[in-house]
């Protein structure tokens, strides 16, 4: 327990930090795949005189969303081909999204896959009798490159033995780039745009959550890739087990709303993931669907999914309900159809799909299949795992609940919410999905701010990237940044801000601390400041209960939403008062001044939006169904900072590839 | 499934300038208690349970403890890192006790191969540097071909 008046963290925030100013020609923010990515891919190209730097916010051998590790890699083209993989993501997210970025990132997905391998990562492989091997014995089967199988579970997943996934990605990273290029434990917190040139970006401002130190880093182009948004809504487990979340609990929205703030185009921010996990560990259920054949049941022990009353319901959502392979949103749809008939609660049969697959088993290859299961867990969830553990859970002996989760927001997994980046230069890609530069030129997922770039999470319009797309598309903006860099040798960034404006802003919160914690013996209460912990849980109230949360089954209204602006306001205008007395809670401050921001972009356009294009992840009351006349476009925001205004907007959709 | 330091085991990483748990810990949660010279984690409700500070930790001081919000308690779940593999010990409520080993990694630590020499050669091309370097041809959708 601290003592009354004295910060609980390690390390105090003092009121004037040291001020480290940098200048680069290329910037990168962000540490996960997608930056990794970038940082391979980047010096390839670059001269040895083009200077580039990365910051993370954590440290890069465990950061991201694969810091935990992965039992899987969920793209993976293969034998198939990207024509398909796009018809696979247009269907599986209700037929709006960008073609030409799914392709694109489709046609470099499997260079990254092979990187992956070479460099150490254990790859399952698929024997000529039909035998699976794990990444270890499946070696002297070759690599997927020179043309082994891979075990494939759906038609796009690949197995591996992923627990240190992220540390090989990182390894190779950091030795491409260089250690004296990477600044770890390094916040950015905003971006800044420059000071002559018009929509253009020039650098950025964080600090260190090790020592008192702010990094104003100018900069010719940046990357910024920094994950989605968590913990923006109440999670269902709301004490010790809101770090529990399905998706990273650090990711805060930070790629959003740092790009969104400098008026970079936003592109389906109403598209969330609900994912349906193994309920409150939030274990992967992918393999137990895919690999072991698994049902789930309702509370009668009856296989929903199959019954007459799912098929007609999947029926109202056509052509997207019929596919062969139904949406994701929709597998979520029936599972809420259950449990608000009284039909709950829902169960992976673990039991019966073991049993089936024992039949033509010797002992030997039974163990072998327990070990499997229990991997799932432990590569990525350990938690999960746990939760077996606590509760008696043999897997092949008790059933195991699923449950919808929170909403998260990302734009590289079964979701598509994120920035509207420009696709590829090429003959077939339609010219409203290109971006032109200053200079006229386009540069491949360069944003509507010139010089600013993502990938990953960021970019919208395009989900199902998973670990292997993100570092694809991590790779794939590199280039067009050194081209970018190459076409503006001239151009030289200035900052319109002052360096001690920019220290005002970064550290105001640790200065309002500092002025007002004397006046009361608690300092977590005081009347002249907020606190982020409570903050955050003022966010995740107000979402819960009017943004579509799972306080009201995912369903919102117009009214709901109206409500839920005005909160949002007022919180914003709170945040000015956001307090920090150490480093580490002044990172919170900014994170949750970032999933504010985001969440208000999410909202915005579900309110903008009137249908209800995803039902299983969101319903809007007052406009239930799919309306594909009027609303078979993107929506896309841009926020005027100056005029504090949004711009709320659609885009046409094209459709590239032919059903 | 918070972590937790065993007070006895932790020696604060002494002689280095940053413990193991505060280097790796990606949400900044692990920190050290320069007075007691151990280490603690400071917001156990903002633990995503991912073990990366379990599994670098040189004194297997770190260990967690199940939500309290919902993991009965009376389980544990340990790994052992190694340069290969993985070797997991979980202890059910029961008693019952299970091991598992996997593979992690196939190159020793160290050897990824980052390719320094590779540069690439036409900066115009939308070929990544080693699709340039394998004689890889860009893709154009087969539908609209």
């Amino acid at each position: 327990m601290a003592l009354p008046n004295k910060p609980l963290g390690e390390l105090k925030a003092v009121r004037d930090p040291e001020v480290e100013e940098r200048e680069v020609d290329i910037l990168i923010v962000g540490g996960g795949m997608a930056a990794s990515g970038t940082a391979f891919e980047i010096k390839k190209w670059a001269g040895d005189d083009v200077k580039i730097l990365l910051c993370d916010k954590a440290a890069m051998e465990r950061s991201g969303a694969v810091a935990q590790g992965l039992s899987a890699i969920n793209t993976y083209i293969g034998e198939n081909t990207a024509d398909d993989y796009v018809r696979m993501v247009r269907n599986d997210l209700m037929g709006i999204v960008r073609e030409d970025l799914i392709f694109d990132l489709g046609s470099h997905i499997d260079d990254s896959v092979h990187l992956f391998e070479e460099w150490g990562l254990p790859i399952w492989k698929k024997t000529d009798d039909n035998k699976n091997l794990d990444g270890k014995k499946g070696q002297k089967l070759g690599t997927l490159k020179g043309g082994a199988k891979p075990v494939r579970t759906g038609k796009w997943q690949i197995m591996i033995n992923g627990e240190s996934y992220k540390r090989i990605v990182a390894e190779a990273a950091k030795l491409a780039l260089g250690e004296d290029n990477i600044l770890e434990r390094v916040f950015i917190v905003e971006l800044l745009l420059d000071a002559n040139k018009e929509n253009q970006v020039a650098g950025a401002v964080g600090f260190s959550v090790r020592e008192n130190k702010i990094y104003i880093i100018k900069c010719k182009t940046m990357m910024v890739a920094c994950g989605g948004a968590v913990n923006i809504y109440q999670p269902r487990s709301v004490g010790e087990g809101k770090g529990r979340a399905w998706y990273p609990v650090w990711n805060a929205g930070s790629t959003y709303t740092m790009c969104m703030k400098v008026g970079a185009e936003l592109t389906m921010m109403e598209n969330r993931f609900t994912p349906a996990r193994f309920k409150d560990g939030y274990g992967p259920v992918g393999a137990w669907f895919l690999l072991f054949k698994a049902k789930a049941l309702n509370g009668l022990g009856e296989n929903y999914a199959a019954s007459d009353a799912a098929k007609a319901e999947l029926a109202k959502y056509a052509p997207y309900g019929t596919a062969a392979v139904t949406p994701t949103c929709l597998r979520n749809h029936l599972m809420l159809f259950e449990m608000k008939a009284g039909r709950g609660p829902i169960e992976m049969d673990t039991v019966s799909a073991l049993a089936e697959l024992g039949k033509t088993m010797n002992k030997k290859e039974l163990k072998h299949l327990e070990s499997e299961a229990w991997e799932d867990f432990l590569d990525m969830t350990c938690g999960q795992a746990n939760l077996w553990c606590a509760t008696n859970t043999e897997p092949e002996k008790k059933n195991s609940e699923i449950m919808p989760t929170e909403p998260y927001l990302l734009g590289s997994h079964s979701g598509c919410c994120g920035l509207w980046a420009s696709g590829p230069d090429f003959d077939w890609v339609p010219d409203s999905y290109k971006i032109k530069a200053d200079n006229g030129k386009i540069y491949n997922r360069m944003l509507t701010v010139n010089g600013l770039f993502t990938a990953g999470d960021g970019v919208g319009g395009s989900g199902h990237k998973f670990s292997s797309g993100s570092h694809a598309e991590g790779r794939i903006a590199a280039k067009s940044m050194v081209r970018y860099v190459r076409d503006h040798a001239d151009f030289t960034p200035a900052l319109s801000q002052t360096k001690e404006e920019l220290v005002d802003m970064v550290y105001k919160p640790v200065r309002l601390y500092l002025d007002n914690c004397e006046y009361t013996t608690a300092e977590d209460i005081n009347p002249e400041y907020i606190k982020p912990a409570g903050m955050a849980l003022r966010l995740m109230k107000a979402t819960h209960e009017y943004g579509a949360g799972t306080a009201t089954y995912y369903q919102t209204s117009s009214r709901s939403l109206e409500v839920v602006m005005d909160l949002l306001a007022t919180m914003r205008e709170d945040c000015e008062k956001l307090a920090a007395g150490d480093v580490h809670e002044l990172m919170r401050c900014w994170e949750i001044e970032h999933r504010i921001w985001t969440v208000e972009a999410h909202l915005r356009h579900i309110q903008y939006r009137k249908e209800t294009r995803y039902p299983g992840f969101y319903y809007q009351a007052d406009y239930p169904g799919q309306d594909d006349e009027n609303w078979f476009a993107f929506v896309n925001s841009k926020y005027d900072t100056k005029a504090g205004a949004w711009d709320v907007f659609k885009r046409d959709y094209i459709k590239i590839i032919p059903d | 499934m918070p972590s937790f330091v065993i007070a006895e085991k932790c020696d604060g990483c002494k002689g280095g300038d940053k413990t193991a748990c505060m280097y790796i810990c990606p949400n900044d949660l692990m920190v050290l208690d320069p007075n007691a010279m151990k280490a603690y984690n400071q917001e156990p409700d903002q633990c995503w349970e991912c073990f990366s500070c379990v599994k670098i930790c040189p004194t297997q001081a770190i260990e967690v403890r199940g939500y309290s919000d919902f993991v009965p308690l009376g389980s544990s779940v340990m790994p052992m890192l190694g340069t290969e593999d993985v070797m997991w010990t979980c202890k059910f409520r029961n008693g019952l006790i299970k091991r598992f080993k996997f593979p992690i990694r196939t190159t020793p630590e160290g050897a990824a191969n980052a390719y320094p020499d590779l540069k690439g050669k036409d900066l115009d091309s939308e070929l990544l540097s080693t699709e340039e370097a394998d004689g890889t041809t860009l893709k154009t959708p087969i539908a609209i071909a």
